[in-house]
């Protein structure tokens, strides 16, 4: 039985400097390097695969069997492509990650692009996280001074180069395929599929895009074996992984633990839902993954367990609301925000996500009708599965399940002609007031 | 190298682009395998000169980059980072996504309205600061957040957050909670552009939310599994010496890295300044 909380990635992070090389070494660090380079690059993907490590970034797919994809003994560059623009509401484990350890991810970027015969690694990073990209920047200025990048590293004959990336502002780039586009200078908007990204990335090429998270997972598991890492988690979601605990909880934060700790547990060692108040609705990872209620609170945060529950494990970013919170009021913003940043490729996400603003702001002021809310699922039921992307599938998914959920509280808007709720309850302020 | 409100507000529509930065657009454009890739940077470059994205910026990528000006535009106008209007010196972006304007980033983006006087997306008179409301940025443990030139600003309240301002307003030093001391909206978009400022190393590896689990884990002595080293590779002995003798050897590089750095960005940036403080046109462009 492994314990409650399992400090892996994080563990470093509160060592003095712990973003500088010279930390990252004494800790063993780029050790997992010379592991990886000992063996053949096969052998590598083997035991990525062995090690059940999937997809950190919200689809769960498995890492080790996306890297089999990628074509070998092709003439064609591949290129590894870490996927850094961390944008989806609620969700905020990579940038603590990077900012403390960014050599955690770089020697990732280095074990991963040698398994997949990379010789050009990007890190696409989110433009407004200025210091996230000083840290990266210096880390792999760092790296390449020590020789774990460029050529010949470690004398192994292998070359990297590593190039740090700023995005400039646009959700839909956390989109695998928009992300690319991005990356060759254009608009950021999703690509049809297939081909997938394996076999035409960037530049057409054969490419592997995976999360931060993911990437700097992999040292550990070259360091410690595969069996030592599916020693942690459940049957098919393997591992130990960053739990974002936001909200009306005591103490907000990272908390690594295997796959599988429910939210009651994670509550318990978070102090619980701020005091005085009881827990009224949660994202399981993110605003994209429907809500769910206390009646979850021991459902496993794995990707079948929060499957099975109607929801998505996403980037288990655990937004905890109270019920001092309008859940009308905060669907309604996330959903302005799809609006914002649908990228307006596709129809029923460009149109769809502006009708859902007008209704939803509508039902928020307590002004519309009970045949509005219909509507509301009438429209997220067009909208699903209609276009490239999933992000109209996000959009949806806090509308339909919050409808499932409170509906009464959409009809106590209409009954009271406005909203019932006082925007001040849920603030930091009367959270501080209440607790001083 | 701190630069002052009006002087860097100013931008040089219809005038030539400084050599240097021209110079600067090439080298970016040198590092990717197919120069496209660098727009993206490029424009953040131009901003780092110009204080926004002006026309003369949209010709001159697509002048490199053999595309054409809608091409360009058509990028520079999909992006929320990349302004058609002058910015300030400082960018204060509120986040007003769900849980942050639950936590209160909805009143503090309504006090800091009040206190500028301007409005979303809008620059005071004097050119000090541009605010905005801002969509999730990544640290919602530390709701309610402000950024300022993209530094975080953790757990704001609507007075903690006019502090700041006033701060920023009056000249004083104002250090991020999670970061560096504030530089100008400018000097962040030059490093956004890949040209490293050199301060890396300012600010904590962590803020307390971020340590929250790792604390407690601590406390009550958990932790992941020990690995098993003879299951888990035979030779993990050899490794292990095997990796410390590249730290030894890197040690010394790394000292010689941050030194390095300075130098050669501190000239760079010399170089763009005097490119462009010659410039004295009016603080706000008409007609954009």
């Amino acid at each position: 039985m492994t314990d409650p909380l399992t400090p892996v990635l994080s563990d470093n992070w509160d060592t003095d400097r712990s973003w500088t090389l010279a930390a990252y070494e004494q800790l063993d660090g780029y050790g997992a390097l010379d592991k990886a380079l000992g063996q053949t690059q096969d052998d590598v993907i083997e035991l990525v695969k062995s090690s059940g490590l999937r997809g950190r970034g919200g689809a769960g797919f498995p890492a080790g069997m996306k890297w089999g994809f990628i074509p070998q003994g092709d003439d064609k560059p591949h290129y590894l492509v870490v996927n850094a623009d961390e944008s989806e509401p609620g969700t905020c484990k990579d940038i603590p990650l990077m900012m403390a350890s960014p050599h955690t991810l770089v020697e990732g970027v280095i074990i991963s692009a040698y398994a997949i015969r990379a010789n050009l690694a990007f890190i696409y990073v989110r433009g407004e996280v200025l210091h996230v990209v000083r840290r990266l920047q210096r880390a792999v200025q760092e790296a390449y001074l020590a020789g774990h990048l460029g050529k010949d590293i470690h004398g192994s004959g292998f070359d990297l180069d590593v190039i740090v990336h700023a995005g400039a502002g646009a959700y839909i780039c956390g989109e695998e395929t928009a992300l690319l586009d991005s990356l060759e200078g254009r608009r950021g908007q999703p690509r049809l599929r297939p081909p997938f990204p394996a076999v035409a990335g960037l530049y057409a090429c054969p490419t592997v895009i995976n999360n931060v998270e993911t990437i700097a997972s992999v040292p550990c598991i070259l360091a410690n074996g595969a069996d030592w890492f599916s020693s942690m988690g459940t049957d098919k979601s393997k591992g130990m992984t960053l739990y974002s605990l936001s909200g009306h909880v005591n103490r907000p934060g990272q908390y690594e633990a295997p796959l599988g700790i429910t939210l009651r547990q994670l509550l318990d060692v978070a102090g619980g839902v701020r005091h005085g108040h009881e827990l009224k609705f949660w994202t399981p990872g993110g605003s994209s993954t429907p809500l769910l209620t206390a009646e979850h609170l021991d459902v496993p945060l794995d990707y079948e367990g929060v499957g099975a529950a109607g929801s998505m494990l996403g980037t288990k970013a655990l937004q905890i609301f109270d019920e001092t919170t309008c859940v009308v009021r905060a669907v309604l913003r996330w959903t302005e925000f799809y609006k914002h940043e649908s990228c307006g490729k596709c129809t029923p996400c460009r149109e769809g996500t502006w009708w859902l603003v007008q209704t939803l702001t509508r039902l928020e002021q307590g002004q519309g009708t009970e045949a509005d809310i219909e509507t509301l699922v009438d429209l997220c039921d067009n909208i699903v599965g209609r276009s490239f992307c999933a992000l109209a599938d996000g959009a949806a998914a806090p509308i339909t399940s919050s409808i499932q959920f409170f509906r009464d509280e959409y009809l106590e808007h209409l009954r009271v002609g406005d909203c019932p709720f006082d925007r001040e309850a849920s603030t930091l302020f009367a959270m501080a007031g209440a607790s001083a | 190298m701190e630069t002052t409100a009006a002087s860097r507000q100013q931008v040089d529509a219809g005038r030539e682009l400084p050599a240097a930065t021209l110079a600067e657009l090439h080298e970016v454009a040198a590092r990717y395998p197919d120069r496209r890739s660098a727009l993206l940077p490029m424009l953040h470059l131009l901003q780092s000169v110009q204080g926004r994205v002006t026309a003369e910026g949209i010709e001159t990528c697509a002048a490199m980059l053999d595309l054409s000006a809608a091409e360009v535009s058509g990028v520079a106008t999909f992006y929320t980072m990349y302004k058609r209007r002058p910015v300030g010196d400082y960018h204060v972006g509120v986040c007003t996504n769900t849980l942050c304007a639950v936590m209160g980033g909805d009143l503090i983006f309504e006090r800091l309205k009040g206190h500028l006087g301007v409005g979303n997306d809008e620059t005071t008179d004097d050119g000090k600061v541009t605010l905005e409301h801002i969509e999730c940025n990544a640290a919602c443990d530390y709701a309610p957040v402000m950024m300022v030139n993209w530094e975080f600003f953790d757990n704001q309240t609507p007075e903690s957050a006019a502090a700041v301002v006033d701060d920023l307003v009056a000249g004083n030093e104002v250090r991020a909670t999670r970061g560096a001391r504030v530089c100008t909206w400018r000097e962040a978009e030059r490093v956004l552009a890949g040209f490293p400022d050199d301060r890396a190393d300012e600010g904590p590896s962590a803020g307390p939310a971020s340590l929250a689990g790792l604390q407690l884990a601590r406390e009550r002595g958990w932790r992941a599994p020990q690995p098993d080293r003879g299951a888990a590779d035979g030779d993990a002995v050899a490794a292990d010496q095997a990796s410390k003798g590249v730290r030894e050897e890197s040690d010394v590089a790394v000292d010689a890295s941050p030194a390095g750095t300075r130098h050669q960005d501190k000239k760079r940036s010399r170089d763009a300044a005097a490119g462009t403080e010659t410039s004295n046109g009016s603080s706000k462009e008409a007609g954009t």
